[in-house]
């Protein structure tokens, strides 16, 4: 099957790939692009490792094709901070051990930055279950949700003493 | 997991996706939130040369409420269902619903059109819609017509829907009294073990009016005439419940599969009718 | 003391060595999603492999054709047995002694079983292709069951072993059996439990279940043809052991092997073994003379890369009327599929299991397991576990509670009565192991403490009557588990892997400037390896852990090691950190001695330095002390400042802990909510508390998945019904709950520092807690034994059959 343009703007530049429609959104982004911090664990749109940040939505890029995602906007991990600018996320996972194999991280992370955009003091139940969509085999959770719990009073207490 | 190659159309209109439809019979399949469809496209279980892709085409967004009457696009996605405040208020069995239909990656892209169109009997959304006597459009080549939701399930995957045939709109009129969906599954992201959807309308002690129906545990959702018989005129008491059980106990018509045995199903969907009436009721 | 020295806590504190919850230093590359796995590997002109893989569990192969395949576009190769039988690797040997087929030599034996190796240019030419490969089957008679593979009429599955009455463990007494080990007294034991007061006896099934990382399995390989080298990143718990494999199987030399285990993204056993992936990978990279990567997908994963348990273990255990425990029995009949292909070290083919006398005093005991071949997958792996730890821990903490069911007493009073006492350490158990030490009984009076045991059983008591009365259809189960595990293989004398003994390594170089790098024979998949093991030799040789960079899984620069897995890290390679640190430390005496003009005796380590007996301000810090190694010539001393430790451990470690678990039951759905999980754990010296509790909440969350709902399924036919993540049951945050940690320390007398390792404590102790806190709540209703996984409909069915739906 031919391959066509697929246009995004991938971490804030506009990106031009040639592709096959079938081409997964995961393996355009990790292959032609060279973005590998979201990975492949279940394929079956369980396990969230691949999860993008794609026109405002967490999405689950494993099960998105390429021609789907043409003419979308898509945040990954790597568009979230910069080693000389960490996102208060990343640095939150990294203060209370909310990762280990790093596996699940980057889809952890972009997931958990969405659920904050749209609940920015979520209870520690809302947190439990706007992160179902991620599994991780390591942590038991715990940690991961502390950490998501303690980015967003860094947020909220970076906002109002900017206010 | 890949799935075999396939062209890509995506339409900005439903006569444009009509026509692809139409000009590609068999071949051709329409995609919507896409977590049903893509899963069994990536273990070629399904062959697709042509996929109609329906993000484009804005006449199927949307979610209307106007006095009773409620109009969802098919392109309308769970997370939308789920955040909108007006629907929210007007129904919210559909909000309860939808919060407990798989993972919020999944929400934010699956859409009730998907949901209610493809005929998958682990939906949450055609048993839903059977309990609010909803009203599916369909376009096609000829123009468009109507079905019932308590009409449009024929067996598993197969549907009132003709092939050349769009599922472009979900109406139906708000429901009185309580509501509630009970779903049983093993964990966020599951299919339903047995989930029941009720809504009822209490007056002067009595059952006024009731919608039953039941998912997962059947071919087909499962819209409970007997269940409803047996609630409308009672006081929702134990015996009149009991009778709803037994009612729906015998219509439905469960699988093995790794959720558990028959017995099992029949046990919890009982359980699970048993609680959302009660629950329907404490809020009638 | 000088002026400008600081404290000795404010040293010690700058150094972040034991016992400091010190952040990870692999962090900062996975939150950024720098991290590098296999498949982000990416080499020039990298292939891509794929398997065509068996629909039946057991059939017998007509043909194959791979014509239509090899007309696709982008397609290199399509690889048979065939076309590797005359470099003798259509087969290879497995861990446990057997043989296992690389690619089907003539028939399959397990659903999902290579069949076929396509080589293609990209991933989705590659799957194209797989489609296209024809493959005519001959469907034969399948054997799922253990039990009725011992039949006498039963399929023949291993052909390759016809009239081959003597296996790699001993004799063979039927065509499906593939070897008997036994442990212990079984005359003795016997006796004892035909004239005990009290016998109870009960078959536990500890169902197969599977590992499954995130990460799934997948390589790399390189041949480079120009210098003969072969090169393969994958994903290898146990790089140096691959290497060595490797060699033997390919002929090619050892020293043109390099393996590079990158980053892992979890293990959990699964990464210990040598799957058909990496042969036909590698042996596609010498054909082509390019790159060969193979990935394998969620679903090859769940049905055809190992597998961990499915355990009979029927027991018999004898007590006096009083509850003194005094016999055990168990025969266990180990499903192992159709290929023995276990991670075991090799004297032991059934791992550890004989470590099932727990943490009691059990004079008698006897240990019997038969392995058997059946139609399902090989590959049994220590999934979380030291080998075959987590079964006997299950057995023996099912054991006791049915038991003191049988007893009518108290299972945490029956357990306490059967301690091991702190001052029988080091113990030899009746099954041969000798347990280095424990306090087992402070361990439990703290636990049942912190979680007001006896309050919780009134409540219990109080639920049971609302119960009973018609004002709730929930119960309360409290499951409670007081496990010992061995860990740490192991003394080369009697453990080895294919022969390598099971020794571990770590190489230090400090450097002029008083930074250092070490080198380990182990690799993190998570464990936080870089951080912990920096913290070791902080501690040992004075140079802040943030100054030792850590490095494992390259074969060309770390030292040999058997790798991580069995919890062995710790108590090993931890071990040989703290060794090689003290040969630096010794160096760098002498070193100070010279250069502040004293005996090597009269200087003394204080933290950070060498400091003069009697006079502390005469020092010199590691920091100079490493300079000067570089720049002075020192009579008698070899420059530079580097040392080498292998270290053969004189025990295994004896981890051990004590857990309650508070479960709600929903007995007319099933449906289960841990209320409370209380988990003490003592792993001796604490490196990093952090990590330690990290590997605590991992590790019961995975345990709650294996009791509560994960297996790998069969039907009669040998079809696998949960290969993907939709029946696979891993819980997400919604189902797991909040977990209260807490500890003891009872340091191990011959470790180094006295660190016994942790990361698999959890699941082993774990399984039984939430497995038990399911029984415990139908105690009073009389049920002694319902299997898992005890998902919602195996609890309904447990509650049904004792009545409790009306």
């Amino acid at each position: 099957m031919s391959k066509s343009h697929i246009n995004m703007t991938v971490n804030g530049k506009t990106v031009d790939v040639l592709a096959e429609p079938r081409q997964l959104l995961i393996h355009v982004l990790r292959e032609e692009l060279g973005i590998t911090g979201p990975h492949i664990g279940c394929e079956t749109s369980h396990c969230g490792a691949c999860t993008v940040d794609m026109d405002g939505k967490s999405v689950k890029s494993c099960t998105v094709f390429a021609a789907q995602a043409n003419g979308a906007d898509v945040t990954t991990i790597e568009g979230l901070g910069n080693p000389d600018g960490l996102h208060v996320l990343q640095e939150m996972f990294k203060e209370h051990h909310g990762l280990q194999c790093g596996y699940c991280t980057p889809g952890m992370i972009t997931r958990a930055y969405r659920l904050l955009q749209e609940n920015p003091d979520p209870t520690e139940e809302e947190v439990r279950f706007g992160m179902a969509g991620n599994l991780c085999r390591c942590t038991g959770y715990q940690n991961i949700v502390k950490a998501i719990m303690a980015a967003a009073s860094e947020i909220n207490a970076a906002k109002e003493a900017a206010q | 997991m890949i799935p075999a190659p396939f062209a890509y159309h995506r339409p900005d209109t439903v006569q444009s996706a009509v026509k692809l439809l139409s000009d590609h019979g068999d071949d051709a399949r329409v995609i919507a939130g896409g977590h049903s469809l893509i899963p069994l496209m990536k273990v070629r279980m399904t062959d697709i040369a042509h996929l109609i892709d329906l993000r484009d085409i804005s006449d199927l967004k949307g979610i209307t409420v106007s006095g009773r009457s409620v109009t969802l696009g098919a392109m309308t996605t769970q997370h939308e269902l789920i955040e909108d405040k007006a629907l929210a208020k007007a129904v919210p069995i559909i909000r309860e619903a939808a919060l407990q239909i798989a993972d919020p990656q999944v929400r934010y892209v699956g859409t009730v059109g998907g949901n209610v169109a493809n005929g998958d009997p682990g939906n949450d959304m055609p048993g839903l819609m059977q309990c609010l006597d909803a009203t599916y459009e369909l376009a096609g080549p000829g123009g468009t017509r109507e079905v019932q939701a308590r009409d449009f399930y024929e067996s598993a995957y197969f549907t009132a829907r003709d092939d050349e045939e769009i599922l472009t709109t979900v109406r139906f009129e708000t429901p009185d009294g309580g509501y509630a969906y009970e779903k049983q599954k093993r964990k966020i992201g599951d299919y339903a073990t047995a989930a029941a959807a009720v809504t009822l309308s209490m007056s002067g002690g009595k059952c006024a009016s009731a919608s039953i129906a039941m998912t997962n545990l059947s071919d087909t959702p499962i819209y409970c005439e007997g269940s409803v018989e047996a609630l409308v005129g009672s006081d929702c008491g134990e015996d009149a419940v009991s009778a709803a059980v037994a009612a729906m106990q015998g219509a439905i018509d469960p699988q093995e599969d790794n959720r558990g045995p028959v017995e099992f199903k029949r046990h919890v969907a009982g359980i699970m009718l048993r609680r959302a009436i009660e629950r329907a009721v404490s809020r009638a | 003391m000088n002026e400008m020295t600081p404290p000795k806590e404010e040293r010690a504190a700058a150094l972040k060595g034991l016992g400091t919850a010190r952040k990870r230093v692999e962090d900062a590359r996975f939150t950024q999603g720098k991290g590098n796995y296999v498949d982000d590997i990416k080499l020039p002109g990298m292939l891509f492999g794929d398997f065509v893989r068996s629909p039946y569990a057991h059939a017998r192969i007509k043909s194959i054709k791979a014509d239509k395949a090899m007309e696709l576009p982008g397609v290199v190769a399509v690889l048979t047995a065939e076309d590797l039988a005359p470099l003798k690797l259509h087969w290879m040997p497995t861990l446990a002694g057997d043989v296992q087929m690389v690619l089907a030599d003539g028939k399959v034996l397990f659903q999902g079983q290579e069949v076929a190796f396509v080589v293609a240019e990209d991933r989705y030419a590659a799957s194209d292709a797989v489609e296209l490969v024809e493959v005519e089957y001959e469907e034969l008679p399948v054997v799922v069951d253990p039990f009725k593979a011992q039949e006498d009429d039963a399929p023949v599955l291993r052909e390759d072993l016809d009239g081959k009455s003597e296996g790699a463990h001993g004799p063979r007494r039927h065509h499906n059996h593939i070897f008997t080990w036994e442990q212990g007294d079984k005359d003795a034991t016997e006796a004892v439990i035909s004239s005990a007061d009290v016998v109870a006896e009960e078959m536990v099934y500890y169902h197969r279940t599977h590992p499954c990382p995130l990460e799934t399995c997948g390589c790399v390989a390189s041949m480079d043809k120009v210098n003969g080298k072969l090169t393969v990143h994958g994903t290898f718990q146990a790089p140096h052991a691959v290497r060595t494999v490797a060699s033997l199987i390919s002929g090619i030399a050892e020293h043109n092997i390099r393996i590079i285990s990158p980053d892992i993204g979890g293990g959990f056993g699964n990464k210990v073994g040598v799957y058909p992936g990496y042969i036909c990978a590698i042996v596609a990279s010498i054909v082509t003379g390019v790159p060969v990567k193979w990935v394998e997908d969620r679903m090859e994963n769940l049905m055809s890369t190992a597998f961990a348990r499915d355990y009979w273990m029927n027991g018999k255990i004898a007590a006096t009327k009083d509850g003194t425990i005094t016999g055990l029995w168990c025969h266990t009949t180990a499903d192992h599929g159709a290929f023995d292909a276990c991670a075991d070290p090799t004297k032991f083919p059934a791992g550890f299991m004989n470590i099932c006398t727990g943490s009691y005093d059990i004079p008698t005991a006897y240990l019997a397991v038969d392995g058997i071949y059946t139609n399902k997958a090989p590959g049994g792996v220590a999934y979380r576990c030291s080998f075959r730890v987590t079964e006997a821990a299950y057995f023996i903490e099912r054991m006791i509670e049915v038991l003191a069911l049988k007893l009518g007493m108290d299972s945490a009073e029956l357990r306490a009565k059967n301690f091991i006492k702190k001052e029988q350490f080091p113990y030899q158990s009746a099954l041969g192991w000798e347990y280095d030490s424990g306090d087992y009984h402070t361990a439990w009076d703290k636990a049942l403490r912190a979680v007001d045991y006896e309050g919780l059983r009134k409540e219990q008591a109080q639920r049971l009557e609302d119960f009973k009365a018609g004002k709730t259809r929930k119960l309360i189960g409290i499951g409670l588990t007081h496990f010992t595990e061995i860990v740490g293989a192991g003394p080369v004398k009697n453990c080895d892997i294919l022969g390598l003994g099971m020794f571990d390594s770590c190489e230090i170089r400090i450097h002029p400037t008083g930074s250092a790098i070490a080198r380990l024979g182990t690799i993190s998949q998570g464990q936080g390896h870089a951080t912990t093991f920096a913290q070791i030799l902080a501690s040992e040789i004075g140079i802040p852990a943030d100054d030792i960079t850590l490095e494992e899984g390259d074969t060309d620069t770390a030292p040999y090691g058997l790798g991580t897995y069995g919890s062995r890290s710790t108590p090993v390679a931890g071990a040989a950190t703290a060794m090689a640190g003290r040969k630096i430390r010794a160096k760098a005496q002498m070193i100070a001695a010279y250069l502040l003009e004293v005996h090597d005796d009269d200087v003394e380590w204080d933290i950070d330095r060498f400091a003069v007996k009697g006079a502390p301000e005469r020092f010199k810090t590691m920091k100079e002390i490493a300079f000067a190694s570089y720049n002075q010539a020192i009579p008698g001393i070899e420059p530079g400042l580097e040392a080498v430790s292998y270290y053969d451990p004189p025990n295994m470690t004896y981890p051990f802990g004590a857990y309650v678990c508070v479960m709600e039951i929903d007995v007319d759905t099933g449906e289960t909510g841990i209320r409370q999980f209380y988990a003490l754990d003592d792993c001796g010296t604490r490196i990093n508390p952090m990590i330690i509790e990290g590997q605590v909440h991992g590790g019961l969350t995975e345990a709650l998945a294996i009791a509560m709902g994960q297996e790998i399924a069969y039907d009669e036919l040998g079809n696998v019904k949960t290969g993907t993540m939709m029946d696979f049951f891993l819980p997400t945050s919604w189902e797991t709950p909040h977990y209260t940690t807490d500890h003891t320390v009872t340091p191990s007398p011959h470790h180094p520092i006295g660190a016994k390792g942790v990361g698999e404590s959890p699941n082993v102790g774990g399984v039984p807690a939430f497995s038990n806190a399911v029984h415990d709540a139908f105690r009073t209703f009389g049920l002694t034994q319902t299997h898992m996984p005890h998902d919602h409909w195996r609890i309904w069915k447990a509650a049904n059959d004792l009545g409790l739906h009306g």
